[in-house]
């Protein structure tokens, strides 16, 4: 146990590669307003909150083993209080969104207390019965169009940015800010010390208990904070489609399927897996687009061919492969020149 | 008068729902497994008996007799082929597993039957009622309660009276040691799930028989059977079937205070019992 030749670290070039590469494609995409088009914006912006939705799904099922498919509770709730918030209580769409996220956590605190006394399998069927109790309350809300839904008044829209590019240019903004922030905040989330007590869940449960790590505080605090961030994304989505209605807001396919199979493609587990599934799912569905229910269905193959022979996805086989991690999230131990195997 | 009959309804009601239930509650029981799929595969078998009894002619009752042996080949199929794989200690691949067959399953129905809603044609037997005491009792729902309380019956003697049954039980309480003993366990996981599948037959047919179906209902009916067995508690199914009159009741109900309270009155009757009773009314398994 000499400590002289050796350096524990969690940072590697690949890492530093990666923060550099990635600060340059942020200030890239952020300048999109000037340089995209219309069209491509749109698709961008979808691609981002895809991204934001898989970011959370994946700490929640990759890291603390929280498998919900009912997610598109939070989405839709979001969607809806965002527009509650602005047509009735007339606040500023920015501020109703982050207003969202807040009631989203107030809501989620019983509903975690609730759900968690299912375990495993049934927990993922409990979320989604919790979805179905959302869409069916807010589907009873006459105000807010019932059954049928109701559009976001233009006075609203409007008060975002008085020019259509610059209220284009804001959401967009908005998405891309949503994307960037969930991964940071999950990113800084995993380096703190709960975040640590939360890897340490993923690999082992029953150590991590005989380690003192209290696994029910740590998996509603995820369970919580990952409900009002994936409400902001739905407040987003929804500021993106200007209506809203029961079946659109909490569909499971859009919000929870679509989101599993980019995860899983990706890498579950892992930061980058996300990123990686985002950008498959995108090229495959703007591919196979025309093909309609053959790409649900290429898609759900995919997925099961994926779990079954690569279960780490397509950025597990990569850091298997290559040894790679973008994230410095785990820690190595480097050896002084003269003793280079590693 | 009114409110009894609700009840009564949603008693009847109930034994649909345990039909949907019985098959996860079979499969839970034997191999811990939680298939999302099934609700997908109850609408398979709907489509699948209004398929054979429109191209042979039959009576969708009748159609049973070549869905219930279909659907209990696929169930050994796909667990021997697919299921038993993802079978260990991470809860992870089963559950993502049978959601991508789920989703496979939905698009395959909509590419070859279309969204447009279908119904099986069971001639006299949906409109027949009897009249009992001043309540109308529809024939189709009495029939469907006593092959429910007939299934579960008979799922109950096979478990514990049977051979299968005992492999069933044994290879529940100790995958490890029933090896020792000479059980396949793949088989073992196979049979169960056939017959888990055949009785999920039963359930499509009696689904599709008393409402319109289309390929996108699959997760309701899910969650329906889910409910049930939670109410009920995990793997007993006799519970399973209390669970689903408990919901059903709670449904009729519902509607009966509010037409738009039905489903959302089972739900809160099921969230109402898990919180009060996190493990069912009559739990038997715990894990």
């Amino acid at each position: 146990m000499s400590a002289g030749p050796f350096k524990v670290t969690r940072s590697s070039r690949a890492a530093r590669i990666a923060a550099v590469a990635g600060l340059i494609v942020l200030l890239v995409l952020a300048a999109a307003p000037w340089w995209a088009g219309r069209a491509d914006m749109r698709l961008l912006s979808e691609v981002f909150l895809y991204l934001a939705l898989a970011s959370l799904w994946n700490l929640m099922a990759g890291y603390a083993g929280l498998v919900s498919v009912g997610q598109q509770a939070f989405v839709g709730f979001g969607g809806y209080l965002l527009f509650a918030l602005t047509i009735f209580a007339g606040l500023h769409p920015v501020v109703a969104l982050l207003a969202a996220g807040g009631l989203a956590a107030l809501v989620a605190v019983p509903v975690a207390a609730l759900l968690f006394r299912l375990r495993g399998a049934y927990f993922a069927i409990g979320t989604w019965v919790m979805a179905e109790v959302f869409r069916l309350v807010f589907a009873q809300v006459g105000a807010l169009g019932g059954g049928s839904g109701t559009s976001l008044p233009v006075g609203i829209v409007k008060s975002l940015a008085a020019s259509r590019s610059g209220r284009e240019a804001l959401s967009y903004w908005l998405a891309l800010g949503a994307a960037a922030g969930t991964i940071a905040a999950v990113y800084l989330f995993l380096r703190s010390r709960k975040g640590l007590a939360l890897t340490a869940i993923r690999d082992n449960e029953l150590a991590a208990r005989s380690l003192g790590i209290d696994i029910w505080r740590t998996k509603f605090i995820v369970y919580v904070v990952t409900a009002a961030l994936t409400a902001i994304v739905g407040a987003l989505i929804f500021l993106q489609k200007l209506r809203i209605s029961p079946d659109a807001a909490f569909s499971v396919n859009d919000w929870t399927a679509f989101v599993i199979f980019i995860v899983v493609i990706g890498g579950i587990g892992t930061l980058e897996g996300p990123i990686i599934g985002t950008l498959v799912f995108f090229a495959l569905r703007e591919t196979l687009a025309d093909l309609g229910t053959t790409y649900l269905l290429v898609l759900g193959l995919v997925a099961i061919v994926v779990m079954l022979k690569a279960p780490k996805g397509i950025w597990g086989l990569i850091q298997i492969r290559f040894g790679l991690q973008l994230f410095p999230l785990g820690y190595r131990v480097l050896g002084n020149l003269a003793n280079k195997e590693n | 008068m009114e409110w009894l009959n609700a009840v009564i309804q949603g008693v009847l009601l109930g034994g649909l729902y345990a039909l949907f239930a019985a098959g996860l509650s079979l499969i839970f029981g034997v191999m811990r497994l939680v298939n999302i799929a099934h609700g997908d595969l109850i609408v398979l078998a709907a489509y699948l008996g209004l398929t054979t009894s429109v191209a042979l002619g039959l009576h969708p009752l009748l159609a049973l007799v070549l869905v219930a042996p279909a659907l209990a080949a696929i169930g050994f199929l796909l667990q021997i082929g697919i299921l038993n794989r993802t079978l260990g200690n991470d809860i992870l691949p089963p559950l993502l597993v049978t959601f991508g067959l789920s989703v496979i399953l939905q698009n395959a129905l909509l590419e070859i039957y279309t969204a447009d809603p279908q119904k099986m044609d069971a001639g006299a037997l949906e409109t027949a009622s009897v009249s009992l005491g001043g309540i109308s009792l529809g024939v189709l729902p009495l029939l469907t309660f006593a092959v429910a309380v007939a299934i579960v019956g008979a799922l109950q003697w096979v478990f514990y009276n049977t051979a299968l049954g005992r492999a069933f039980r044994a290879t529940s309480d100790n995958q490890d040691i029933a090896q020792l003993m000479g059980l396949n366990k793949a088989h073992v996981y196979g049979y169960a799930m056939a017959l888990a599948l055949a009785v999920t037959a039963v359930a499509g047919i009696f689904l599709g028989i008393r409402t319109s179906f289309d390929p996108a209902i699959g997760g309701s009916r899910l969650i329906f059977g889910f409910e049930a067995v939670i109410i009920g508690g995990l793997g007993n199914l006799w519970g399973t079937l209390a669970g689903g009159v408990i919901l059903g009741v709670a449904q009729t109900v519902g509607a009966k205070i509010d037409p738009g309270w039905q489903l959302l009155a089972g739900h809160i009757v099921f969230l109402l019992i898990l919180a009060v009773r996190p493990s069912g009314l009559f739990p038997k398994v715990t894990g």
